[in-house]
């Protein structure tokens, strides 16, 4: 039974629906990256539309942004840790990891926070002026969605506590950790489209 | 993919350094390069598809097999989707367009500042 196990697929795709439902989150991912693809359009058009709030250029900051960056990044590569460290069937090892990636997740929140509070004082707010209220509706969009992943952790934790490795729950932590690498592929766009052009120009 | 149980996860340390190191590049092809600035925008925006596509092939096993063809067919299409909407966006409502900053009264003098910038 074991030797045949290592050739078959992951637990996560052995049944009919653990595999429909990731398949059903990809079309999901699609739909989300054409959500944030109308939002990068939207800013992309209303760059440079600051009215009389402040620039761009002269409220990001390289040190914050890439440290978000980087946060986001290391939790993206635990998040894939934990997928592994299921896939060899280590429960310990998955909630750690994961644990790591949700305090991550949490950290960069507060970065953002923090950010939005600062830019804020500076006079650029969701009314100020048609770019800002692009840059937020954008950025916000991505903070909710490590928002909710960060809850959606949470509960993930709680329920693999109580019920170990199963090809339910394999599937879920899949499916999040699907999620988790999406919100950095958004971010990398976010970091490059966003902040290294808004300080460029 | 091709063992699960190997204890050290290498394509997710490759993918890692990879994109740490494309992410170190990318800002500083912006903040201390002295390029043009058309040319950096060029160069962040192919550093940033690169990472996106390491992070689709090394952390989200985009081409394992369970899910068949499904996952990159949807992210081929939705990168297509995304690419139609900002670019045609760009183009239609921005392309020749000058914007005069704050300026209030459009002379042709100051558009011509605004298309040098």
């Amino acid at each position: 039974m074991s030797t045949e196990e290592s050739n078959a697929k992951p637990l996560e795709y052995r049944t009919e629906s653990g595999e429909l439902g990731i398949v059903g989150f990809w079309i999901f991912l699609a739909a989300e990256i054409a959500l944030f693809g109308t939002l990068f359009a939207t800013y992309a058009v209303l760059f440079g539309r600051t009215a009389d709030s402040p620039l761009p250029s002269d409220l990001f900051e390289p040190g914050s942004v890439l440290i978000m960056t980087f946060i986001l990044l290391i939790s993206s590569f635990t998040c894939g840790i934990a997928i592994h460290e299921m896939r060899r069937g280590s429960v310990k090892g998955l909630v750690i990891w994961l644990a790591i990636t949700l305090v991550l997740g949490l950290s960069f929140i507060g970065l953002e926070i923090h950010e939005f509070i600062l830019y804020a004082h500076e006079g650029a707010t969701l009314q100020s002026s048609a770019y800002w209220s692009a840059f937020f509706i954008l950025a916000g969009t991505h903070g909710v969605h490590v928002t909710l992943g960060s809850g959606w952790a949470i509960l993930l934790l709680i329920q693999f506590a109580q019920r170990g490795i199963t090809s339910i729950t394999s599937r879920k932590v899949f499916i999040l950790g699907l999620y988790w690498h999406f919100l950095d592929v958004v971010w990398i766009f976010i970091f490059t489209g966003v902040y290294l052009i808004g300080m460029v120009i | 993919m091709a063992n699960q149980s190997r204890k050290i996860p290498i394509q997710h340390i490759v993918g890692f350094a990879l994109s740490i190191t494309l992410t170190l590049l990318a800002a500083w092809t912006a903040l201390r390069s002295s390029l043009p600035v058309m040319w950096i925008i060029i160069a962040i925006l192919t550093m940033a598809v690169l990472q996106a596509a390491i992070q689709l092939f090394m952390f989200m096993h985009i081409t394992e097999r369970g899910a068949g063809h499904a996952p990159w067919n949807m992210m081929f299409h939705a990168a297509v989707i995304a690419v139609i909407l900002v670019a045609g966006s760009l183009f239609t409502m921005s392309f020749g367009f000058h914007y005069d900053n704050g300026g209030g009264d459009s002379q042709p003098e100051q558009q011509q500042e605004q298309h040098q910038n």
